[in-house]
């Protein structure tokens, strides 16, 4: 393969990651949040909103049940408004993040369900607040849930990234439909392939890593 | 507070002394209410769980008038399901009574919502049947965690687990996670965590019910100690009437949703009135015979054979030296079939089995047996023969 394409693919992993990185970013910082309150907010709960989280879970579900393409072309106009383009790859992290949010949230709220409902009692026992229990409790107990939600967020964005090159977003996936197909070039789509592939693997390893690092409730040493 | 006044019947403001009853006005609220030394009193509580998606709605807790003293271990003793449980989370804020009140310290913990209730909740410790510790943290860390809720320093939390886990007798087990601690590690850290804010109340929920018989022991000693050391008073719920026996002094019988006796472990033991409290009394002192004595035993008296007799044994000292006395006095050879005491409270509680030889006097022997204990007030029943 000449230097020149090999260019092309370094260029284009770096226009993945900077897309799938900044996405799962942002997504985390809305997801988490809204996945604890997901968990935390039904009848009897913690931050009880029985019909705030019915309306959430209906968003949720909304955003999660559009097919990827089709939510990056219909926003177009809001990610004009946030990135003021609607092409290239900053542009893409906008449709991206908004796809990973919800789904970064259901992973979140699963996670958080997972603790004992115990502890939110103890911890309630001895005078936490319901911000002190989410920090203190229910965050750092649901960790090693957390973590492995988020590989799983990072590996499907990657997967995602593959579709804004409909929108001139750039990256892996561009490279291999207009290289790979349209240009009827076999070894930069395998390629890419392989790139992809590598980049997954690497991020589930790290993710499964971490998880096991910061679960205490198996005995290890 | 209608409820509490008219409710009430004094006997179940455990260990209040009599007088204090004629210094209630008329129309004053209950006799616990007033009781002058309670840490707790529970003024006219009820508990009601609404019907909720098709389960019918459930009367947990009703009519709940008692004290429990300062300074003390009471035993709150029932099956499950007897509202226990309810009873105990109302003392510390995590449930609300349906009507009346609860005062902890002098305080109506009942009416505190938001900060002023997580505040007054730091004054009350609650020790868990699964022990409920964060696995993420370690045992010093866990002990920390109401500390850091509360907002002490850094330093003054270091100093203070270190004094804690020194009192609960776990102190090289500071940097261990509780995947790597027994049961009955785990129960220390428990105690120790909710010692951590110096409460005045120290709330048990179970805390023996998932550790073998020798470690409930250790466990059941540890609190003891705490009660006697800093003065802590201790609340036990409870199913098993052998934790009551060993800790408490004062007991509150539950049974769905009414207290049916309370009072002095020794008193309520050695007398006991209501079904339930036979039962447990029951558990530790068992109230059936051996299966080879009660095998062999008639209605028809054999030949050369002996009379069983029951007797029923309660109070200090009673029945030490019954078998020689009666032996002695009445010049029978009584023998001993099967004995069962056991001590509650300080007072002995137990049944003797004894054989009366018939001989060639027949049933004179037997009569005189039951005269002589009937005499010195020592409850007995004739059970049969055997050859």
């Amino acid at each position: 393969m000449s230097p020149e394409l090999i260019n092309l693919i370094i260029q284009a992993t770096g226009e993945s990651l900077y897309m799938v990185g900044l996405a799962a970013l942002i997504g985390t910082a809305f997801g988490l949040p809204l996945g604890v309150f997901l968990a935390t907010s039904r009848k009897g709960e913690l931050f009880a909103a029985p019909v705030v989280n019915r309306v959430l879970g209906i968003v949720v579900n909304a955003t999660r049940s559009t097919p990827f393409i089709i939510l990056v072309v219909a926003i177009i106009p809001f990610t004009r408004f946030v990135a003021g383009t609607s092409i290239g790859s900053t542009a893409a992290i906008v449709p991206l993040t908004i796809a990973s949010a919800p789904f970064i949230a259901r992973l979140v709220e699963a996670a958080i369900r997972e603790v004992d409902g115990g502890l939110i009692e103890t911890a309630s026992s001895f005078g936490a607040s319901p911000i002190q229990i989410v920090l203190k409790v229910l965050i750092p107990e649901a960790l090693p849930g957390l973590l492995l939600a988020l590989t799983l967020a990072v590996v499907s964005l990657l997967g995602y990234s593959a579709m804004v090159g409909a929108v001139g977003g750039g990256g892996l996936g561009d490279l291999g439909i207009r290289y790979g197909y349209q240009r009827f070039m076999p070894e930069m789509m395998l390629a890419v392939v392989v790139v992809l592939i590598a980049l997954v693997q690497l991020v589930q390893s790290a993710g499964d890593y971490l998880a096991r690092r910061v679960n205490r409730r198996l005995r290890h040493r | 507070m209608k409820a509490a006044s008219m409710n009430v019947h004094p006997s179940l403001a455990i260990g209040q002394p009599i007088e204090t009853l004629d210094a209630i006005s008329p129309d004053a609220t209950s006799p616990a209410a007033t009781a002058p030394d309670a840490m707790v009193r529970f003024e006219g509580i009820s508990k009601t769980y609404p019907a909720y998606r098709g389960k019918p709605g459930v009367n947990a807790l009703q009519n709940i008038d008692f004290a429990i003293p300062r300074g003390s271990i009471t035993g709150v003793i029932g099956r499950s399901g007897a509202g226990k449980s309810s009873l105990v989370r109302l003392i510390n804020g995590l449930e609300r009574p349906t009507t009346g009140r609860v005062v902890v310290d002098n305080r109506d913990i009942s009416a505190l919502t938001g900060r002023d209730l997580r505040l007054a909740q730091r004054s009350i410790g609650m020790i868990f049947q699964h022990f409920n510790l964060l696995s993420s943290r370690t045992a010093a860390a866990n002990i920390a965690l109401p500390l850091e809720i509360a907002g002490w320093a850094k330093a003054d939390i270091r100093a203070r687990v270190a004094e804690l886990l020194e009192l609960v007798g776990i102190a090289d087990k500071h940097d261990r996670y509780p995947s790597e601690l027994s049961g009955g590690q785990k129960q220390r850290v428990g105690i120790a965590r909710a010692l951590a804010t110096r409460p005045s109340v120290l709330l048990s929920d179970e805390a023996t019910s998932a550790l073998d018989p020798q470690t409930t022991r250790a466990i059941l000693d540890l609190l003891a100690n705490i009660n006697c050391e800093l003065g802590v008073t201790i609340v036990l719920i409870t199913h098993e009437m052998s934790v009551v026996r060993q800790l408490a002094r004062d007991v509150v019988v539950l049974d769905a949703g009414h207290v049916v006796e309370s009072g002095h472990v020794a008193d309520i033991f050695t007398h006991p009135k209501h079904p339930i409290t036979q039962s447990f009394l029951a558990e530790v002192i068992g109230d059936t015979l051996p299966v080879s004595l009660a095998s062999r035993i008639v209605s028809e008296p054999p030949a050369g054979g002996q009379a069983v007799i029951r007797v029923h044994v309660r109070g200090a000292g009673a029945g030490d030296t019954l078998v020689a006395r009666l032996a002695r006095e009445l010049g029978l050879d009584v023998s001993l079939l099967s004995a069962r005491i056991d001590e509650i409270g300080g007072q002995h509680v137990g049944s003797l089995t004894l054989g009366i030889p018939l001989g060639v006097s027949g049933e004179d022997a037997t009569t005189r047996t039951l005269a002589w204990l009937s005499q010195y007030q020592l409850p007995a029943e004739r059970l049969g023969y055997v050859a």
